[in-house]
């Protein structure tokens, strides 16, 4: 508890001060980086603090935990000249007890933001204990003596932010929705949305509706990343868009043909269709922008955001990668088990998982040829797959019945639940909630992933119709489903993601701001090859050599060599050995190369060299004294070959 | 059953009329964030792409000189004016605001200028000036009135030296300036002679600098290699330093006061601490022919040097090697070099007779910025520190395209000193008697003697 201690030794120090530290950070990571502005403008205000000062700003304005804080501070101020001089160290008992009860308080508050800094250490662990096996930052041994008091401001500026990241929780302004039971007898899973209609105000009681849409069905759909926008496609061609709070609508037309698949893009200004033969792009009226026939016959559709990518799969069992803001095809992978109907992207790491007829699901990355990893996760085809946005659990339903959770940090299975029948689509909220359609109904399980929970949260029948496509709509406590009767929308609390970053995605973005976040989102393009299992792999530090990496790619390629002739790609590519004295035709060979270049075939022409060399010295007999004779002093060892 | 369903009013989270700002909520879950490692890469990336674009380092080229610039001085009482000296004896005062010549003397000295240094004190506008000529010539632009001849004005003073001068700094705070010629001589402004002279060991000093914090020290550089410092107090010297090669300028750091940058003949920039010479602070190199002159920003962080391979190099004190270059097609050896003391531009005087203008952080731009773009600012300065080790970024933010000449000359420098380093340590290697390494910060000293 050692890095405990000294956090909450350094909140103590803080105190007041850094009531207005805990200002919301720029960006994501680069509160580290406002850290040290903000510094001076906290001491200063710790300086001159009153026991009760009057709030400046709505940042000064102490919450609830900071007073306690602050006076935590008053009291480790009182504490010091105690310590310091042996005469007030003898004050009376009573005044130690005020403090120390004083103190109790602060205590609880310091943990609670401990607890609240998990979060935001971003797998660092900076405040480690070593209990995890990993070395705390400060206890890494750097030899530069001029890096060592760099890492240490680095790491301090760390918990600086940590903490503040922690502390700024309380300028959140929402609250998370929620559904509990109160008696005994109470149960969530029992409430209608009739009865959740009642007890919800009027803005709330708008997001209930079911839209009959019979003719066109089953539909399948899609939300914006602000939730703001509904994107809606009938099997047999029907498209629309819609603003669903409003119930404004969009673009509404018929491509006379089959949908299977339907994905906004990087805003509600264009989205994309899986048709019968190929994929099509969108505009937000409803022209249409593009034809990728590159994606033939698709059935799944799935959009990266950060690299504007689109990913698709179809008939033809292919994994496609498309750049959609230059049109160029990234990747496109095989995993040869068939056609394909499940593909999710991983929002964490923008990995996209396919579920397979064989009950596989393999990873993708879109410059890997192979899958990042392959899981074998149901005994029959998998039927439905959805992953949460920490990137920590993955759920899969199977046409063998099972719906498993899955931990896919280290592709492990946790749970397994059932469903009458198989589940036909599987959701995970923002805030976890689990939703699972299948048949006619809509189930909905809370806290599902971390544990197994007996009942479900929340449950939803509508008769004599079939689920097919299930979505939570981000930042809003509402699920919204297609089926071969249309489309619903039920407000299912505690869903969604109470506190949204305007930075990040805006439910109430107007125009000005969504052109501006356009550009942002294009300057930010990130490569494709930026995705991989673990998203923070850039900028570390590689701890090998310069001379360590270079001999292992040379080994690697040397293996790429061994493999490729193996398969008889270079035949007549050897190094000949002609054995001419004791200059060999390698040797030469690699004397004749520049020395700088070091390839493949060089490698071996030393190799081999070396190689000869030794043998050479193995053949060199050594002649016994007695052979010698009288002549035996004017031996040359070296000459003495066979 | 309690119940309870997210539910934003729209008036909450819209503005009510036009001119009201837009509220825009932050939420810094990581897990609102994903891929931010890999997005602020990108967005270093793209700073460190636009640092670059924006890099437009040269600002002006002051010309009306008509030899080449061997003497510069900065006002530390005027931001705006500078005092060059040329070849041909001329002096010439500029406004770097307005970026003309607001005052000259065509004649101030016979041959070259060799030194200019303001006289402290704002409330005159006092300068000196030494020349080959042996002459040191006290110049106001307000009191020298006008010569006969109609162009040159008339000098405040004159001092008589018994050498050709080759360097002059003024005290910071008395009425006292020293000169270097053969020896180094201190004049009182009052009287016709020195006042004292200071010598160790016999050959012509290069320059003299007086420290202009702890006023009583002084350093010169003289031809027989020799950095030598003085103390006024006691009129006698302090310390002597003998490096492999002479030394042409000594710069104090205004700062700290007893750390101070020599410019040496073999390529490098060095910085002392006086208190202990037997080894360099640091050693600055990345030039490929001799420095001529150094200066220290009015922070003490930075440097800016100036060489006789034709380019203006900017350092990090602390750095071994130049965070920028400066170079121009037009622009001849540089003798003499400036950091402005706004911290903000550099001046450059080079052979080719012109004053040369240059901002110190080339991408940087003046004038008032709002909030949100010095925000942006910071935070791109931000990303760039953090990616800098990256290749890709490191890449993009080094790269810098010099001349030919330089880029060859580099190239070969950098051949001979990796074989000279190879053939050291292949000495030492197969020494028998256990030879230790020579640290790089002391192998161009041969020897310190203290007094």
């Amino acid at each position: 508890m050692a890095a405990t201690d000294k956090l909450s030794a350094r909140l103590r120090n803080e105190g007041e001060g850094d009531a207005s530290g805990g200002t919301f950070a720029k960006g994501n990571v680069s509160h580290t980086a406002r850290r040290a502005d903000k510094d001076d403008a906290t001491n200063t205000a710790a300086d001159d603090s009153e026991d009760e000062r009057v709030p400046r700003t709505l940042r000064d304005a102490p919450a609830k935990s900071d007073r306690a804080l602050a006076t935590a501070k008053m009291n480790g101020r009182r504490d010091k000249p105690n310590k310091s001089s042996k005469a007030r160290a003898k004050s009376t008992d009573k005044e130690e007890s005020k403090n120390k009860e004083k103190k109790r308080v602060p205590d609880k508050l310091e943990k609670e933001i401990l607890a609240r800094s998990e979060k935001y250490q971003r797998g660092l662990k900076l405040t480690s204990t070593g209990d995890d096996g990993k070395e705390p930052v400060a206890a890494i041994k750097v030899r530069s003596k001029k890096a060592q008091p760099k890492i240490e401001h680095e790491k301090r500026r760390r918990e600086h932010a940590i903490i503040d990241a922690a502390r700024s929780e309380m300028l959140l302004t929402e609250q998370a929705g929620y559904l509990e039971a109160e008696g005994e007898m109470e149960r969530t899973y029992k409430v209608t949305q009739d009865q959740l209609a009642d007890s919800l105000d009027i803005n709330s009681r708008a997001k209930i509706f079911d839209l009959k849409l019979e003719e066109f069905g089953p539909y399948v759909m899609d939300y914006t990343s602000n939730g703001r926008h509904l994107l809606v496609g009938g099997r047999k061609g029907h498209l629309a868009t819609m603003d669903w709070r409003s119930g404004r609508l969009g673009a509404e037309f018929h491509v006379r043909e089959t949908i299977r698949d339907v994905c906004w893009l990087h805003n509600e200004n264009l989205f994309a269709v899986a048709q019968k033969r190929y994929a099509y792009i969108y505009d937000h009226s409803g022209a249409e922008v593009h034809c990728l026939q590159k994606h033939v016959e698709p059935t799944a559709l799935g959009f990266l955001p950060f690299h504007f990518l689109l990913a698709s799969t179809g008939m033809t069992g292919r994994l496609m990668y498309q750049d959609v803001t230059e049109g160029r095809i990234i990747g496109e992978h095989k995993p040869g088990y068939g056609p394909n109907h499940v593909l999710k992207v991983n929002p964490y790491n923008a990995v996209v998982h396919m579920g397979h007829g064989n009950g596989i699901v393999t990873m993708w990355s879109p410059r890997q040829s192979q899958p990042l990893a392959k899981m074998l996760c149901h005994k029959g085809p998998v039927q439905a797959m959805a992953i949460d946005r920490s990137g920590t659990y993955m759920a899969t339903s199977g046409l063998d019945g099972s719906l498993k959770i899955w931990d896919i940090r280290n592709f492990k299975s946790l749970h397994e639940y059932s469903t009458m029948r198989p589940a036909q689509s599987l959701d995970i909220s923002q805030r976890g909630l689990l939703a699972a359609g299948w048949g006619a109904n809509v189930t909905v399980w809370k806290d599902a992933l971390v544990s197994k929970v007996d009942a479900p949260y929340m449950k939803r029948l509508l008769p004599s119709t079939t689920v097919s496509d299930l979505r939570f709509v981000p930042y809003d406590d509402v699920l919204g489903y297609g089926h071969s009767s249309g489309i619903s929308s039920i407000v299912i609390p505690g869903a969604g993601e109470p506190n949204f970053d305007a930075f990040v995605a805006n439910p109430f973005e107007t125009t000005k701001q969504r052109q501006e976040a356009e550009v942002k989102q294009l300057l930010d393009k990130l490569a494709p090859e930026t995705i991989q299992h673990d998203p923070t792999f850039i900028g570390r530090l590689d701890p090998r050599s310069r001379d360590e990496r270079q001999l292992e790619l040379l080994e690697s390629r040397r293996d790429q060599y061994a493999k490729d002739k193996a398969d008889g790609k270079y035949l007549d590519n050897e190094v000949k050995n002609k054995m001419k004295g004791r200059n060999s035709s390698a040797k030469r060979f690699a004397r004749k190369r520049a020395n700088n270049i070091m390839d493949l075939k060089k490698l071996n022409a030393i190799e081999s060299a070396e190689k000869a060399k030794l043998e050479n010295e193995a053949k060199r007999r050594k002649i016994p004294e007695s052979e010698k004779g009288a002549l035996g002093r004017f031996y040359d060892e070296k000459r003495a070959t066979d | 059953m309690k119940i309870k369903a997210l539910s934003r009013s729209t008036t909450e989270y819209t503005r009510e009329t036009k001119s009201d700002i837009q509220l825009l909520p932050r939420n810094i879950d990581p897990e609102l964030h994903p891929l931010e490692r890999a997005r602020e890469y990108k967005r270093a990336l793209n700073a460190a792409k636009l640092e670059r674009m924006f890099a437009k380092p040269f600002l002006a080229s002051l010309s009306g000189h008509i030899d080449g610039i061997y003497a510069m001085a900065k006002n530390p009482w005027d931001l705006d004016s500078v005092v060059t000296g040329s070849g041909d004896g001329e002096l010439r005062m500029w406004s770097l605001s307005s970026q003309e010549t607001i005052w000259r003397a065509p004649e101030a000295h016979r041959g070259i200028v060799k030194g200019v240094c303001n006289i402290p004190g704002g409330e005159t506008d006092r300068f000196l000036s030494v020349g080959t000529d042996k002459l040191a010539k006290v110049w106001s632009r307000s009191e020298s009135s006008v010569a006969s001849d109609g162009v040159t004005p008339e000098t405040v003073a004159t001092y008589t030296g018994k050498h050709a001068f080759s360097g002059i700094d003024h005290h910071r705070s008395r009425p006292l300036f020293a000169t270097s010629s053969s020896l180094v001589e201190i004049w009182d402004v009052d009287r016709s002679e020195p006042i004292t002279n200071l010598t160790w060991g016999a050959d012509t000093i290069n320059t003299v600098k007086m420290n202009q914090t702890e006023v009583n020290v002084l350093a010169t550089c003289g031809t027989d290699r020799s950095i030598i410092l003085y103390d006024l107090r006691t009129n006698s010297p302090l310390a002597k330093l003998v490096m492999t090669l002479s030394t042409n300028a000594i710069s104090w750091n205004p700062m700290e006061a007893f750390m101070f940058a020599t410019a040496n003949e073999d390529h490098n920039v060095y910085t002392f601490d006086m208190r202990r010479m037997d080894h360099a602070v640091n050693v600055l190199r990345d030039h490929v022919s001799a420095v001529m002159d150094v200066d220290y920003s009015p922070t003490g962080l930075e440097l800016v040097s100036g060489s006789y391979d034709r380019s203006v190099r900017l350092w990090d004190v602390n750095k071994g090697h130049s965070r920028d270059i400066y170079h121009a097609k037009r622009m001849q050896r540089v003798f003499c070099v400036k950091y402005t003391l706004d911290n903000n531009y550099v001046l450059s005087g080079s052979d080719d007779s012109n004053l040369r203008l240059w901002r110190a952080r080339a991408s940087q731009r003046m004038g008032a910025k709002s909030n949100r773009e010095r925000g942006a600012i910071e935070y791109a300065e931000k990303l760039k520190d953090r990616f800098a080790y990256v290749p890709e970024v490191r890449k993009v933010l080094q790269h810098r395209n010099v001349p030919k000449g330089i880029k060859k000359a580099s190239r070969t420098k950098q051949d001979m000193l990796q074989s000279r380093k190879r053939k050291e340590e292949n000495e030492r290697k197969h020494d028998k008697s256990g030879k230790a390494r020579v640290p790089e910060r002391k192998k161009a000293i041969l020897g310190v003697t203290n007094k």
